[in-house]
């Protein structure tokens, strides 16, 4: 059976192709029968698979990004567990409150990105513009509390490598005399500033949601950029929810 | 269907002289290939790109052979020396053989063998493939500047201290690196989500399973290569310390990060490889592949496993003796999935048609060489031999009996399989089996006496030897070979772009193949299959019969009724 499948693939199917289809036409050479609508792109046959395709997609995206940020913790438990009184000594440096305030606003900002993918696939577009303005907001703001806390660390000399020089010194530290205490800031600015850059790229594609959903491009049968940017959003919060604890709240 | 009606209807798309309607020339212009979604365009630029790449790395190793020639200064001073071979590392690794099949045949291949119309994210592909373009410049750059001398490694602290360009090559091996996990995104979302119905995971052609297994260990491993690169960057242009002894960091943190992508690699660059084995040996044994399911099994498992064995490359770099015990115990379980490859392959030829066309030699060149590649690495695998072994000429050997002896002769064949359904001509059969042994004949005259060299205690990446050492008739036979080599890879460029021009017509199947891209015309149409094709078995050689009209194969029914 599957022979005879092929014997009439090998040939092309005489009866198969009535339409004139000459590589000009690309878009109606292959569009199927009947509804092929402008969001499907060619090489899809439905919505769905778009949808589902691009879902999976976005999820092994999201393991890259996992296995990427990966190193930078493998560094962090390394030399944690090299040098505990590194990180308890250095810990002390950073600004607890400034680093709560951002775990808070990220969080909200993942509520209103959610509010957003389920404004997007009930076609509200209103509520959708409004909930992308929020996320952005927050994006922003937390780059702004970001920016405040390193002018502090580097004006005080609390930075990476050679050019670590501290203003002054841990008051209510009583443990081991911490040695190489830079690591801990190479850490630090090694980890928030890969977060940071992940959150500029989050404002770059909220940003270009933002243009299409003003342009009312999203509903209920295509909304999978919002869904896929959403869960990117997320995974951005995710994964500063395990910095805050790692480098601010070390006991 | 009946031969009066292929003649009227079918007939003049596969032997007509008035051009007809392909991916080549269904539009035209620069624009229309920079700015192309078309996989098969972007597998043909990669392919063009890569090629490019062997050249210039194969120009460095003939510079390094040359030197090797003769003890004491030959061609050039030990500074360039250290820099041709670090060159020829990085490029031949990270330039051709990452991307080589998979980015250039894989691509072209790939939706094709599917039955789909393109892979699942054409954007993404061709965007990849001007990150390997960015790459590429990087990589240049670094030529026109200072150079580089740290070899393909980039070994802590070395590379924070050495004035060479190490920026600009990390630059471009991590961009690289972005190119190779976009690809194996897309490939993998295309064999999850494309598959036409009928087509079940093993209904596949191997060499899908093949690339399947590569882009997860891309997709896994890469971004690790990223962060390391990254870090590694950091630390010279900020001077972070993590692995600078001297400011209590630790530069065997590299090596661990480093060979937890690049050991992964090595089966990047084998796996499509092997993929492609599979359906040559099948094709040109015109019998059904020998235990499907176990070589599509055993490439997962080989990439998997790939993932546990990094440690074997610092055996000798003060990792304890229990971690070097459970890396070494896990290399050797690798043998097991290869050799099942191996077997399959030989149980495929048993009592087969054997037809030996271009192709089938590189086939069994593969066979041969790959078989000593991997032998070999049991002695580099086994703790107390390779403390004398380590960083000797016969590691240089094994690992170039296996990504040259593997994967450069897998890519060739691979292009000698492929050829006349990416560009509609058939090249010359005798200069194709010329060329062949060439480089068999070639590779072997450069590599086998290296791995004398290693057992004689020639240590890699050395500039000199003394004549009293008794390495020189060894170095001079194996440059000798390299120039053989050489020969034949220019003789093969000449004839496949002489093919290009006068080359005959290609007939949809040349091969009498039974996987679907040898259903579709020679070079197929734009989107692939003018008909969406029905799915059969990729290994079903019984009815498929020479048909001297067109000089290609058809399927016996189809002839008869």
């Amino acid at each position: 059976m599957s022979s005879t499948a092929s014997a009439h693939a090998a040939h092309g199917d005489p009866h198969g192709h009535g339409g004139g289809h000459s590589g000009a036409d690309h878009e109606s050479a292959h569009g199927g029968h009947g509804s092929h609508p402008s969001y499907v792109a060619h090489h899809f046959d439905t919505a769905k698979q778009q949808f589902d395709t691009g879902k999976f997609g976005i999820w092994m995206f999201l393991v890259t990004e996992v296995l990427f940020f990966s190193g930078l913790f493998c560094a962090y438990l390394l030399y944690r567990a090299h040098h505990p009184e590194i990180f308890i000594y250095a810990h002390h440096y950073l600004d607890t409150k400034l680093g709560a305030i951002n775990t808070i606003v990220l969080l909200f900002s993942s509520l209103t990105m959610a509010w957003a993918v389920r404004a997007a696939a009930l076609g509200q577009k209103k509520v959708l513009v409004w909930m992308l303005i929020l996320t952005l907001a927050c994006a922003f703001g937390f780059l702004g509390i970001k920016y405040i806390e390193y002018s502090h660390k580097i004006h005080d000399g609390l930075v990476w490598g050679r050019a670590f020089n501290p203003a002054h010194l841990v008051e209510d530290y009583h443990g081991p005399d911490p040695k190489n205490v830079h690591i801990f800031f190479g850490i630090y600015f090694g980890m928030t500033g890969l977060h940071g850059i992940h959150v500029l790229g989050g404002i770059v594609v909220i940003g270009w949601l933002l243009k299409r959903a003003l342009r009312g491009e999203f509903h209920s049968q295509n909304y999978g950029a919002v869904d896929f940017v959403g869960l990117y959003w997320h995974l951005v919060d995710l994964i500063w929810i395990y910095l805050f604890p790692l480098l601010y709240l070390i006991h | 269907m009946s031969d009066s009606q292929l003649a009227t209807t079918s007939a003049p798309r596969v032997h007509a002289a008035e051009p007809e309607q392909n991916y080549l020339n269904c539009s035209r212009g620069f624009w229309s290939w920079a700015l192309t979604l078309d996989h098969k365009r972007i597998g043909v630029m990669y392919l063009a790109g890569v090629t490019f790449a062997f050249f210039l790395g194969g120009v460095f190793a003939l510079a390094v052979r040359t030197e090797l020639i003769a003890p004491g200064y030959t061609i050039m001073d030990a500074d360039t020396y250290n820099q041709m071979f670090t060159l020829h590392g990085a490029v031949m690794v990270f330039l051709f053989l990452i991307p080589s099949i998979p980015a250039s045949f894989g691509n072209f291949v790939l939706p094709v063998m599917l039955g789909a119309k393109d892979v699942a994210f054409p954007k993404l592909n061709l965007m990849s493939f001007y990150l390997w373009v960015t790459g590429a410049i990087f990589f240049v750059a670094v030529l026109f500047t200072s150079g580089l001398d740290t070899g393909w490694t980039f070994y802590t602290p070395y590379s924070t201290t050495t004035g060479t360009s190490v920026v600009f090559a990390t630059m471009g091996a991590f961009i690289l690196g972005f190119s190779s996990i976009f690809t194996g995104l897309n490939f993998i979302a295309t064999i999850h989500m494309m598959r036409p119905p009928g087509m079940g995971w093993f209904r596949m052609p191997l060499f899908l399973w093949g690339l399947y297994a590569t882009s997860l260990i891309q997709v896994l491993a890469t971004p690790v290569l990223g962060i390391t690169l990254l870090l590694l960057i950091v630390e010279r242009l900020a001077g972070v310390g993590i692995f600078d002894p001297a400011m209590g960091g630790d530069p065997v943190l590299f090596q661990h990060f480093f060979w937890f992508y690049s050991h992964p690699a090595v089966y990047i660059m084998i796996l499509p490889a092997m993929g492609v084995m599979s359906e040559l040996f099948a094709t040109f044994s015109r019998k059904h592949v020998f235990g499907y399911r176990f070589i599509a099994m055993s490439s997962v498992a080989i990439a998997l496993l790939g993932f546990l064995v990094w440690g074997h490359h610092m055996f000798v770099s003060g990792q304890s003796r229990l971690i070097g015990m459970v890396f070494s115990a896990i290399t050797f379980s690798i043998a097991i999935p290869s050799a099942i490859k191996v077997f399959n392959w030989l149980a495929t030829m048993y009592k087969g048609v054997i037809w030996l066309t271009t192709p089938m030699w590189y086939a069994l060149s593969f066979l041969f060489l790959f078989g000593i590649g991997g032998l070999t690495g049991l002695f580099l695998g086994t703790m107390s031999t390779d403390i004398h072994l380590h960083d000797t000429y016969f590691v240089v050997a094994h690992f170039h009996y296996v990504m040259v002896g593997g994967t450069l002769i897998a890519f060739l064949g691979a292009m000698h399989y492929w050829w006349p359904k990416m560009f509609g001509k058939m090249y010359n059969e005798k200069l194709g089996a010329i060329g062949a042994w060439g480089v068999f004949l070639g590779f072997n005259l450069t590599f086998f006496p290296q791995f004398v060299l290693g057992t004689r205690g020639m240590p890699r990446r050395y500039y000199n030897y003394e004549e009293w050492e008794g390495f020189e008739s060894l170095h001079f036979w194996s440059t000798m070979g390299s120039y053989l080599l050489g020969a034949s890879l220019m003789l093969i460029l000449v004839y496949l772009i002489q093919s290009l021009v006068k080359g005959k017509q290609a007939p949809v199947n040349p091969w009498g193949a039974a996987s679907l891209e040898f259903t579709t015309s020679s070079p197929p149409p734009h989107f692939n299959f003018d008909v969406t094709p029905t799915v059969g078995e990729p290994y079903d050689f019984d009815d498929l019969v020479f048909d001297a009209k067109t000089g290609g194969y058809v399927r016996q029914e189809a002839r008869n009724s």
